[in-house]
């Protein structure tokens, strides 16, 4: 792995309640993002993968730890400065269309995100928009179009196309393929890698889909409740992997012609109230292996193999 | 296997601003008894049309059922009475499980008491006590029969493994889970003892280790009652979890139906096998289908699938395919393996 692009340490966000509780949907985070990597940030909902991307990029203020980009800590900044790191450091919601004003045209909408971030004259941000549309597989002539003239895929695509006109360093993707279909979930991952090729982007891909994080990911980083749990190579943690959560999530995994889930996954329950997490392992309640340590001591992540981390005593 | 309903040559349009929506195109699919057939496509395939047009709930007056037939146990739904389907079909013998429980569910009552209305209308204790004089609303239930219908919701409530039954009755559906809930409905579904069971992507919105506990769940339960179920879903993996059969259908067209290890082993409609390949893969990223779906309401004529379709001839463009192949069904005028299998 390159020089890490992206480092977190100790992350936490929680959610206050109107009677004084707090949800700690992100509880002390720590990941580094090397340049060129599509990192996946898997796990079920309301494990706070959301709530990570969005801390990162100070949507939501972090309660503890920090961030930083490029070498500097990106918290707490204004103006100018938070305007130069959001133009190289991106998040690009699920709906990407949905982010577009109905009443501008295509062209319009593009060339916004390079007025606010660029000094661009106007013929050179007409050439940037003209080249990423052409990125993302869209015409010319589709320009003078409104969104609701073109189809909610060729939406997502100005989306992304959006983004892409600023040249970012690194996008934070949350869960772009989540409501497609399989087939044009698929156009769209092609879409994402022959991007992230061409602009030799970093990618942060936040998915509950197991299936698609094998797919196109080189690292994945498992989380549950509020923790990252365990990390490492996709192909390590795939087919060997080492938290018996991962294992439990693998297992539940449909493959179409393989195995069959109904005969083999194991993980009975559900995830336990955020508002009270166990102590100890939080995920003890639920594992075959938990035994008395699991609920006195917190396990952190630790090495296992080479880039291959998991938070557990027993793995 | 004894065909508990047969769909023949569905036909259903729906009106709009914009013009007629050819939402079924000539529709056949049969379901045995005991079976689990998984009817997959893409979404505005017509797969929720169809399984509406089998409970009787196609809206009204914006469709239009133009031809075909719905034969059930001797009736054929389509021409039956609307209130005859409602007083002896649904929610008896025919019963649906929704997506989104939620939605359901009466947020302002409590379980307990929505089941119990359920039994007090569609148990088989209350079709075997017959129609009351007096109009539905004023009839009495019984507290022999209430407190019988009680144990059994209880016993349901077992079988679908909610922790604490009597607990679980008490409490209002936003204070269960996603999963819990999903539990409920399908106990719902299955209360009234049906033959069919329409289960309309009922693991969509929950997450992977959930989906796993209710598909296994649900799976279990209508195989020991010997339920007949049609599962609708856009997820090949859910289907092939749990369906005997699977139905293809694209554009509001039947394209191949086959028992599900010799459809995932070698699919013949060329949309199926660019479906599979769109699936996500281990090594490296899945292929796409060229194309966009096409408007239902100026679809291509024959064969929707033909403009995306690598196989198309002329013939494709004018006529929609027949019917060819034995088990494993296909419409198309040049299947897959169709050299070494069966005649095309």
């Amino acid at each position: 792995m390159s020089a890490a692009l992206l480092e977190v340490q100790g992350l936490s966000h929680r959610f206050r309640l109107k009677d004084g509780r707090a949800v700690r949907a992100v509880d002390g985070v720590d990941l580094a993002v090397g340049a060129g990597e599509i990192l996946g940030i898997v796990g079920e909902s309301g494990c706070g993968k959301s709530t990570l991307g969005k801390t990162l990029i100070g949507v939501l203020g972090a309660d503890d730890g920090t961030v930083r980009f490029e070498g500097a800590p990106i918290q707490n900044l204004d103006g100018t400065a938070l305007r130069a790191v959001r133009s190289r450091l991106q998040y690009v919601y699920q709906d990407a269309g949905a982010a577009l004003d109905p009443r501008w045209t295509i062209g319009r909408s593009l060339d916004e995100a390079l007025v606010i971030h660029t000094a661009l004259p106007r013929a050179e941000r007409d050439a940037r928009v003209r080249e990423t549309l052409a990125a993302v597989g869209l015409h010319g002539d589709q320009l003078s179009l409104y969104p609701h003239e073109i189809s909610g895929g060729q939406q997502r695509r100005v989306g992304l196309a959006r983004v892409l006109a600023l040249h970012p360093k690194l996008l934070i993707l949350d869960e772009p393929t989540s409501g497609l279909d399989v087939s044009v979930q698929a156009t769209i991952l092609k879409l994402l890698v022959a991007l992230w090729k061409q602009y030799g982007l970093t990618l942060l891909f936040i998915s509950h889909d197991l299936a698609v994080v094998r797919s196109i990911c080189t690292r994945v980083a498992v989380m549950y409740l509020g923790r990252i749990v365990e990390t490492g190579p996709t192909a390590g943690i795939f087919t060997n992997p080492r938290h018996p959560y991962t294992k439990s999530l693998l297992a539940a995994v449909p493959l179409p012609g393989g195995r069959r889930v109904i005969d083999e996954a194991w993980l009975e329950g559900e995830p336990p109230d955020p508002l009270d997490i166990p102590s100890g392992c939080r995920f003890r309640n639920r594992c075959p292996m938990a035994q008395p340590l699991c609920a006195t001591d917190d396990p952190t992540l630790r090495p296992l193999a080479p880039g291959h981390n998991a938070a557990c005593h027993f793995a | 296997m004894t065909e508990l309903l047969a769909v023949r040559d569905l036909i259903v349009n729906y009106h709009s601003e914009r013009g007629i929506v050819r939402a079924l195109d000539g529709v056949s699919l049969a379901i045995g008894k005991g079976e689990v057939v998984g009817l997959v496509g893409e979404s505005g395939c017509g797969k929720s049309t169809l399984a509406r047009a089998i409970l009787g709930v196609l809206p009204v007056p914006a469709s239009e059922v133009r031809a075909g037939a719905i034969a059930f146990g001797g009736d054929n739904l389509l021409t039956l009475a609307s209130a005859e389907i409602a007083r002896r079909i649904r929610g008896r013998r025919i019963t649906f499980i929704p997506q989104d429980p939620y939605g359901s569910l009466n947020p302002l009552f409590t379980i307990g008491q929505q089941m119990l209305d359920l039994m007090h209308w569609k148990s088989p204790r209350a079709a075997a006590a017959g129609r009351s004089a007096w109009p539905a609303v004023l009839s009495r239930y019984p507290s022999a029969r209430r407190a019988q219908d009680r144990a059994a919701i209880l016993d349901m409530l077992g079988a679908v493994q909610i922790p604490n039954p009597e607990q679980a009755l008490a409490k209002l559906p936003h204070e269960l889970s996603g999963g819990q809930r999903q539990r409920i409905v399908i106990a719902m579904a299955l209360l009234p003892q049906p033959e069919l069971i329409i289960a309309d992507e009922p693991t969509t919105a929950l997450d992977v280790t959930i989906q796993a506990q209710i598909l296994r769940l649900l799976h279990r339960e209508v195989k020991r009652r010997q339920v007949s179920m049609l599962f609708t879903t856009h997820d090949l993996g859910t289907a092939w979890e749990i369906c005997d059969r699977v139905v293809v259908m694209y554009a509001g067209q039947d394209v191949e139906a086959a028992p599900t290890p010799a459809f995932f082993a070698a699919p013949r409609h060329p949309y199926t096998s660019k479906l599979l390949e769109s699936l996500p893969r281990t090594d490296g990223v899945a292929q796409d289908i060229p194309g966009e779906i096409p408007s239902l309401i100026a679809p291509p004529q024959g064969c929707r699938f033909h403009p995306r379709c690598y196989f198309a001839t002329t013939e494709c463009t004018i006529t929609r395919p027949p019917v060819s192949g034995g088990a494993h069904v296909v419409r198309c005028y040049h299947p897959l393996g169709a050299s070494t299998g069966v005649a095309a």
